[in-house]
């Protein structure tokens, strides 16, 4: 186990290392120069070499990786020649000349509003898509059954845009019925939090659900028919029970498997959702950075994200032995 | 001539487990599957009835009618089955849940999918004791050890925390066994229980259930397709053919004198150690009829070798009816008495006699 778990670790680590490359190599190939971007009106062709300079982009693409390699785990220094450098401590994700912050700290102050969207939206659409999906699976070919299965087939194809536009537009400015999103913490002003919230989660929840209760349903189809559920019945064990610890405790390994990919996908920021409801997250970071071509950013954001899906990813495998006793982590 | 019309009469019975005219129809797409077709039948408490028949002749579901578990959402079941006085077909779900795994229990032919893949034989055993008894955990991990202990599995307190996947096919049907009998049933359903096993495993088995039956008072419904079995440890045997009875009555009677033509082709198919290399089986020849579009006289008429016996369409249109041809033994046939006793005891004569040919063959 310990072995198995190290193994998985040192290759999280690489694939981090390989994503984070691929990004580097797509920026150098981008027309943009971030250089003739750290220049107001007055430029001289002189002032962005200067700048060119200052920055370190005038390297080789492969000298700046390394150095951005290494300031992952041994920190780095910026603008050591000069009177006020800045001092980037391992491990250090790099720092936005456009901003003047550290990325770390970007990240970290955009990652409230991300990490709220996701857990609440995370909730409900498991809860929703689980539930519904056994309603359905127990009336199998029944109205009920093809009216939900009808329904998850339109929220499946509604993108997330969409929804959350009409949301926005009916509830909050034609209706009036929410006050315009403004996020704040939870523990600075829950009521507010919530109100901003709300139509966020339900707009990812609705898209997300639709997937869950089709795959509830199949799961719940393919196991209720199984030996061992006939068997639970034979011994008198109330049907709630079967279907809550015989049949869907059977079918869970694909759902846990989907909704842990799922959650790191969005903790990596919700753009579009994030987007439409003006929500300070990684999302919104990640889309102004890319405009800014503020590489640095752009990195740390893709490599945070790529982290919580390569973690979710290790967790899911340890997850399952837990969930099936027949899998041995090898 | 005596129908068993008089036995039918009246709503309630002081048997055991009597079921009447029990049918059980599953509508499809391809059309209305005919599973079980009006059967009766039986049981004495302790004592073990056969239900014998190829696959797709009913008897499962037969079996599982009787435990309550076919749902009146997916199919249609008519008829009565009485249960120490209650008839389970006009139960509701709750009570019949009552009954399952307490009175009356079920096991199955393959124990590695017949028990959850993801829970602890503990867990699994543990369920069945406090689903009818209000007992602690520790109580009931107490009962489940004694309790495997008895089905001969050996250190039961170290085997009892491993999963199914973790023991041989022979343990775990032991463990079917176990977690079935766990609540003293009256009444044990076993479908197929040696099928999925090693032969020697088998005997192993079966001979577990007998000992269990005998110190537990457990009658027992044995569903197989093995003769060999039923002649080992019935009493009675019914034999089912498409849906419906075709023979029943005590074992010794049935197949010592069988008088429908199917029970008679399913004795002299039955392989045999003694005889000789090369020799053929007897099988009965065609397939078993679908049970969507079922043959509109008998049956087994179009398998039926000795159906021209009967004068005209009889066998083809008219359906034969279940007839006592001496004491508790029933056939559903058109063959007058004589001539199916006539034909059992010749086709009975030619198995013997291959028998004692390849007896002699090695001189």
């Amino acid at each position: 186990m310990a072995v198995y778990l190290f193994k998985r670790l040192i290759r999280v680590v690489v694939l981090l290392l390989l994503i984070s490359l691929v990004v580097f190599m797509l920026f150098s190939v981008l027309p943009t120069d971030p250089a003739r971007l750290t220049c107001g009106k007055a430029c001289t062709p002189a002032i962005i070499e200067a700048n060119r300079h200052r920055l370190g982009l005038d390297m080789p693409y492969i000298q700046q990786y390394w150095l951005f390699v290494r300031g992952l785990f041994v920190g780095r220094t910026y603008f050591a020649e000069s009177p006020s450098p800045i001092e980037c401590g391992a491990p250090c994700l790099g720092y936005s000349f456009k901003r003047g912050e550290e990325v770390s700290t970007l990240i970290k102050e955009n990652f409230p509003p991300t990490f709220w969207l996701a857990i609440g939206a995370f909730i409900l659409w498991m809860v929703i898509g689980v539930f519904t999906g056994i309603y359905a699976a127990l009336r199998r070919s029944k109205w009920q059954d093809k009216a939900v299965s009808g329904i998850a087939l339109v929220g499946y194809a509604l993108p997330t845009f969409f929804v959350g536009l009409v949301f926005l537009f009916f509830i909050v400015l034609k209706w009036g019925l929410l006050p315009y999103p403004s996020y704040v913490s939870p523990f600075v002003n829950l009521t507010q939090f919530l109100q901003t919230m709300i139509l966020p989660w339900i707009t990812l929840a609705i898209v997300s659900a639709a997937f869950y209760v089709r795959l509830t349903r199949t799961q719940m189809l393919e196991t209720l028919g199984s030996d061992f559920i006939r068997t639970a019945r034979a011994k008198g064990v109330k049907e709630r029970v079967v279907l809550m610890r015989h049949a869907l405790r059977a079918g869970l390994t694909p759902i846990v498997t989907a909704a842990g990919l799922d959650l790191a996908g969005l903790l990596g920021g919700a753009i579009i959702t994030e987007a439409v409801f003006t929500l300070p997250g990684l999302g919104s970071l990640a889309i102004s950075s890319v405009n800014d071509a503020d590489l640095p950013v752009v990195v740390g954001i893709t490599l945070v994200a790529a982290f919580f899906i390569v973690m979710a990813n290790l967790i899911v495998d340890l997850l399952y032995p837990v969930i099936d006793p027949r899998v041995r982590l090898t | 001539m005596t129908l068993i019309d008089g036995a039918l009469q009246g709503t309630s019975s002081d048997s055991f487990l009597e079921v009447r005219d029990l049918l059980v129809h599953f509508p499809t797409e391809d059309g209305l599957v005919h599973a079980v077709d009006r059967v009766s039948f039986s049981l004495e408490p302790g004592k073990t009835i056969a239900i014998v028949g190829e696959s797709g002749s009913g008897k499962s579901v037969t079996a599982q009618a009787l435990m309550g578990l076919i749902t009146r959402r997916t199919a249609t079941v008519e008829g009565q089955v009485f249960f120490e006085g209650h008839d389970i077909v006009s139960m509701d779900d709750e009570e019949l849940r009552r009954l399952r795994g307490k009175k009356m229990a079920m096991i199955f032919q393959d124990p590695l999918s017949s028990l959850h893949p993801f829970y602890s034989i503990a867990r699994q055993l543990v369920e069945a004791v406090r689903v009818h008894q209000k007992v602690s955990k520790s109580e009931a991990r107490d009962q489940a050890i004694a309790m495997l202990h008895k089905v001969g599995i050996p250190s039961p307190e170290r085997r009892i925390d491993d999963y199914p996947h973790q023991l041989s096919g022979g343990m775990r049907q032991r463990v079917m066994i176990a977690m079935a009998l766990i609540n003293s049933p009256d009444l044990l359903i076993a479908d197929e229980p040696t099928t999925a096993l090693d032969v020697t495993v088998q005997a192993q088995i079966l001979e577990l259930l007998t000992s269990l039956q005998e110190e537990f008072q457990t009658a027992i419904i044995l569903i197989t397709h093995d003769l060999g079995v039923v002649a080992e440890v019935a009493d009675d045997v019914l034999v089912m053919y498409g849906g419906r009875a075709v023979e029943y009555g005590p074992v010794d009677e049935v197949f010592h004198s069988p008088e429908m033509p199917y029970t008679l082709g399913l004795l002299a198919s039955v392989p045999r150690i003694d005889r000789e290399l090369g020799e053929r089986l007897d099988p009965i020849p065609g397939n078993p009829p679908s049970l969507i579009t079922l043959p509109k006289g008998c049956v087994f008429f179009p398998r039926c070798t000795y159906s021209h016996e009967v004068d005209g369409q009889t066998c083809a249109t008219v359906r034969p009816e279940l007839e006592s041809t001496s004491a508790g033994h029933l056939v559903r046939c058109h063959l007058p008495a004589d001539v199916r006793r006539a034909n059992a005891v010749a086709k009975l004569a030619l198995i013997a006699a291959s028998h004692t040919k390849s007896g002699d063959a090695p001189s």
